[in-house]
């Protein structure tokens, strides 16, 4: 559970065009780092290539180390299905499965990998959506599309899904980009908790939201466009908040551009 | 005094909203008159068709027989057997058409959509569509061509359901391919962010959720070769009674026997003619209604 995640020299391509060049940047286990910047800064394309997620683009190529608990997740040895499944994403718009229902939804990634047993995935289910906040808004239905829940419901619905295989490390993608204050609040709190047993590494556009859930903080930036995107720093959140390094990140943190 | 008040009282710059001018009142009557021409030019020939088969045919749908017996010993001047031979032949050379085209159909656009890069995928795209257009006598002569000339193999339904799965083929790929399509790439994505490998992301996510569409479009699609006429004429041989064996002897469909009773002149002949007509219409608007109601059935549900 909980493992480290160390980035060395990684330089990421959409076929030939380098979008991302040159990120090092360190994870500890059990903490929440959040990654900010300006759009097409490359924020999203460095966390989809944490769990070799990139890779699902035709023509998209890394160079360079991804480090899971010192292991490489890019050796040719290893299998990128389970990469994913020690690497949990949560993305920016909730997407539970339409076909399925709720107890199915979290149970999805256990049940296709040939778990049959019914009294264990209803344990899973149920400890789950408990973990995700869910269960006392959706324990009496059960057995109802995921689709009928609210919009705030199917993301945490989602959070549930991808902490019931029992990752490692949860990737957020804009978690709460397409959700009201409320269901924001209820999974920035959920987000809290999960840091508890996962590392967490999310990205947001809500600057706001990086301070107020995140212990470190990784801000990216572009030289312009068709330029590569670049971390311009990374530390801990109340520094780059307070006083950053770096110019851009006051710039950007202070509403000055971006 | 009152011509102050009245020049008070008028506004000072015209309101703001005017009243729909008479120029667009006008343009928007002449663009309904014509949507609506349009519209009766459509229908009108589409209704008295329906009309003319219904009035000509449907007496012979009223006996019992019509359902339950074929044409074996019935004289041309006869107005006794039935069309069972006929509506069996149409069943089975359709289904084995089908039991042929969907997996291959399915496959192929999976391939299309999930697979398929470059040069091969263009290639199979460019075949589909040229298969697409290809006429059913086409599609008829050539299979003529290879099963009874090339493999000399004899007439026989199978062959017509051969044919019929060169016109069906690039139906079934297409609106498969559609449908699959539609899947948002963000279900698949978190199919895999759950560490499930990607075959199996399309079996379990990605099949199930485009599958309401797909069915749709396969059983559209056995409506539509169900009436082809050229490759019955061409593959196999007429019969008045009734065969369930596909790869041996002649077997009647029901555009066969219409195209045979139509050389017969006599009443009899005349109304088998738009008997069987209608019994077609009927056969492929019960395809057609099964397609909505399997499509509702297997739609994603939302409550």
């Amino acid at each position: 559970m909980a493992k480290r995640i160390d980035v060395k020299d990684l330089n990421i391509f959409y076929g030939k065009f380098h979008a991302v060049d040159g990120v090092t940047l360190a994870v500890p286990p059990r903490s929440v780092t959040a990654f900010i910047g300006p759009s097409g800064c490359g924020k999203s394309t460095v966390l989809r290539s944490l769990n070799r997620m990139h890779e699902v683009t035709p023509g998209a190529r890394v160079e360079g180390k991804v480090l899971l608990d010192g292991e490489d997740i890019y050796a040719s040895s290893v299998d990128p299905v389970e990469v994913r499944r020690t690497i949990g994403m949560v993305f920016q718009r909730p997407n539970p499965f339409p076909t399925m229902s709720i107890r199915d939804n979290v149970v999805a990634g256990l049940k296709l990998a040939g778990v049959s047993n019914r009294k264990q995935l209803n344990e899973v289910a149920e400890r789950s959506l408990r973990g995700a906040n869910l269960w006392a808004e959706v324990k009496d239905r059960l057995d109802k599309p995921g689709g009928s829940l609210s919009g705030g419901q199917q993301q945490r619905l989602c959070i549930a899904r991808a902490i019931a295989v029992q990752p490692d490390v949860l990737l957020m993608d804009e978690p709460c980009s397409a959700l009201d204050p409320i269901s924001t609040l209820a999974i920035e709190d959920l987000i809290g908790e999960l840091k508890k047993d996962f590392t967490i590494v999310i990205v947001t556009h809500n600057m706001q939201q990086a301070a107020r859930v995140s212990d470190q903080t990784a801000f990216f930036n572009l030289a312009g466009v068709g330029q590569p995107g670049k971390l311009v720093e990374i530390d801990d959140t109340e520094k780059i908040f307070s006083n950053p390094n770096q110019q851009a990140t006051e710039d950007y943190i202070s509403g000055r551009f971006g | 005094m009152t011509t102050t008040e009245s020049t008070l009282d008028r506004p000072a710059s015209p309101p703001a909203f005017q009243p729909v001018s008479g120029a667009r009142k006008t343009k928007n009557l002449v663009a309904t008159v014509l949507v609506g021409l349009a519209f009766l030019v459509a229908v009108v020939p589409l209704v008295w068709l329906l009309i003319t088969v219904v009035a000509k045919g449907f007496t012979a749908l009223l006996s019992a027989d019509w359902w339950t017996h074929s044409l074996k010993g019935v004289l041309p001047e006869e107005f006794t057997g039935g069309v069972y031979h006929a509506i069996i032949g149409t069943l089975l050379q359709t289904l084995v058409c089908a039991l042929i085209a969907v997996p291959v159909g399915v496959l192929a656009a999976i391939y299309l959509v999930e697979y398929g890069r470059g040069r091969l995928a263009r290639t199979t795209t460019f075949m589909v569509d040229i298969l697409s257009g290809v006429p059913s006598i086409v599609a008829a002569l050539f299979v003529f061509a290879l099963w009874i000339g090339t493999f000399g193999l004899g007439q026989s339904a199978f062959a017509v359901s051969l044919s019929l799965v060169l016109l069906m083929l690039p139906v079934v790929v297409r609106s498969t391919e559609e449908m699959l399509r539609l899947v948002p790439q963000e279900l698949r994505e978190a199919s895999y962010a759950l560490g499930v490998p990607k075959w199996k992301t399309i079996v379990k996510i990605v099949l199930p959720t485009a599958l309401s569409g797909v069915v749709t479009g396969v059983m559209l699609a056995m409506a539509r070769v169900m009436g082809e006429t050229a490759p019955v004429l061409v593959l196999v041989g007429y019969s008045k009674s009734i065969n369930f064996n596909i790869f041996d002897g002649n077997m009647t469909s029901l555009p066969l026997l219409i195209y045979t009773e139509l050389t017969n002149p006599l009443p009899a002949g005349q109304l088998r003619v738009w008997g069987a007509a209608l019994t077609l219409i009927i056969l492929i608007m019960l395809f057609n209604l099964v397609a909505t109601v399997v499509s509702r059935f297997s739609a994603i549900k939302t409550k």
